[in-house]
């Protein structure tokens, strides 16, 4: 059992410790300031803060002494000549016919960060909008853009080197709104913990996409995806995965809450299928958590459409599959259920061990210490909550 | 040399931040400076184009400065530059 639990809030970074039964957060740290996504690098303890500061842009903070003090370090850049073809948010009226034109790109947000294996020290990887991969090699130090995925043929090609060769594949995100653009993010990498050159990385708007050489190559793993909002619904890109996530016992088995369902793959993302049951409102979506060692047992905490985005009925549940998705069981008992409205982010829910743990747009957390089954609250007042992630 | 003021909230990460004289003939120049003296202080202001972030602002006296992208704006040495966060990051 994990006895740490690290929160990235609308106001900054929150740590809770568990202690005598009870989970108590610390002060909050780096006051104010918008978290995107905290974590605790599980091979040499170091957390790592993921800054989305409105003024003074997206930034790294992290801290080698368990939160007492933290360092800002060299920040990502994309480099110069980095470019992608812009996209523009659909308008009422006519489509209308507009020219290829290029954007250079800026960093906008870190969305996520994930720690390689024990085979590749110091390796770190972020995912950002607008789509870029960043590896650090040097524990954070420096990092570079992981060109082969940014100059992949689903985005056009190398745009360094000059116009697109092939046609764009990745639309952009609404969730890069907010910084004034319709970008694409990269909002999950996943590193195969049998060898860390083995990354998946899922992007909206495009998919998931594999490399099993240390990101020198890239191809989709979108078959059996459905995307029900395109004419042909097999198409190879296109896909909007909300999160990605894997079984760390049993590789292989991958997880996906899609704007379009929960999806599931059993052979390493070469083949998906849709589990989803809308019958007990389990379809549509943000966060999903595997089991660190059972891959037929995750848990969702569903949304009510793309309509509402809300808990469904107002009525706060999560729901556990221990059978692959062939069904779904939902928990209530500790959740609140009338006027709920809580909203769970992507990165707002995580697994580990018996315990289980969300936030919530609402400021809500929850943790469960019997695999999701019956949950406590351990605060209603915390800020708007981006991610949840046991340390 | 101008003269050079700055919000507050820089000093959040750059303690030793000052308010004073700073040598520039642009604007471009005095945040290239600033960044010499202050490592890291030019990707707090601009992106990583050199652009002036969205969300901050720079004044020379009363006006803000034109050349948001290459930041162009000549200085004299008597002027007053303000570098502040925008209203509209709020």
């Amino acid at each position: 059992m994990s006895d740490q639990i690290l929160l990235g809030t609308r106001k900054g970074t929150l740590i809770l410790d568990r202690k005598g039964g009870r989970w108590t957060p610390r002060p909050i740290a780096h006051a104010g300031m918008s978290i995107s996504y905290a974590a605790k690098d599980p091979r040499d303890g170091t957390i790592w803060v993921a800054m989305d500061h409105a003024h003074w842009g997206p930034k790294l903070s992290r801290s080698k002494d368990d939160g007492k003090t933290w360092e800002h370090i060299t920040q990502i850049a994309y480099p110069k000549g980095a470019r992608f073809i812009e996209q523009h948010m659909p308008t009422p009226g006519p489509e209308v016919e507009r020219p290829t034109t290029y954007k250079e790109a800026t960093l906008l947000k870190v969305w996520v960060l994930a720690f390689a294996g024990p085979d590749q020290p110091g390796v770190i990887h972020a995912g950002t909008l607008p789509g870029g991969l960043f590896t650090s090699r040097d524990g954070g130090e420096t990092w570079e853009l992981n060109r082969p995925l940014w100059n992949h043929e689903s985005r056009g090609g190398d745009l360094f080197a000059g116009d697109a060769t092939s046609k764009n594949h990745w639309g952009g995100t609404p969730a890069a709104i907010a910084y004034g653009e319709f970008v694409p993010g990269i909002h999950s990498v996943i590193v195969d913990p049998r060898d860390s050159n083995h990354v998946y990385v899922a992007v909206s708007c495009a998919g998931v996409l594999e490399t099993r050489d240390g990101g020198k190559t890239w191809h989709g793993c979108n078959r059996g995806m459905l995307n029900d909002y395109l004419p042909n619904p097999e198409a190879e890109w296109g896909h909007d995965p909300h999160f990605v996530t894997m079984c760390p016992g049993q590789p292989d088995r991958l997880w996906q809450q899609n704007h379009t369902g929960v999806f599931t793959s059993e052979d390493g993302a070469r083949t998906w299928k849709r589990v989803s049951r809308p019958e007990v409102a389990v379809h549509f979506g943000f966060p999903i958590a595997v089991d660190e060692r059972d891959g037929n047992t995750a848990w969702v905490v569903p949304a009510k459409g793309d309509d509402e985005r809300m808990t469904p009925g107002a009525a706060l549940f999560v729901a556990r599959t221990t059978d692959g998705g062939a069904t779904w069981q939902t928990f209530r008992e500790g959740l609140p259920q009338e006027h709920a409205y809580d909203v769970v982010y992507r990165h707002a829910l995580d697994a580990r061990g018996d315990c289980v743990c969300f936030g919530s747009t609402t400021g809500n957390v929850y943790v469960s210490e019997d695999r999701g089954e019956t949950w406590r609250c351990i605060g209603n007042n915390f800020p708007p909550v981006h991610s949840v992630r046991f340390a | 040399m101008p003269h050079v003021t700055f919000t507050r909230h820089l000093q959040r990460f750059f303690p030793t931040l000052t308010e004073g004289e700073y040598p520039g003939t642009t604007v471009r120049e005095l945040i290239d400076e600033l960044e010499r003296r202050y490592p890291g202080f030019a990707s707090y202001v601009t992106d990583e184009t050199g652009r002036l972030r969205r969300h901050v602002n720079v004044f020379v006296g009363e006006e803000p400065i034109y050349d948001r992208e290459r930041l162009g704006d000549a200085l004299a040495p008597h002027d007053h530059v303000y570098i502040l966060q925008a209203l509209s990051g709020g």
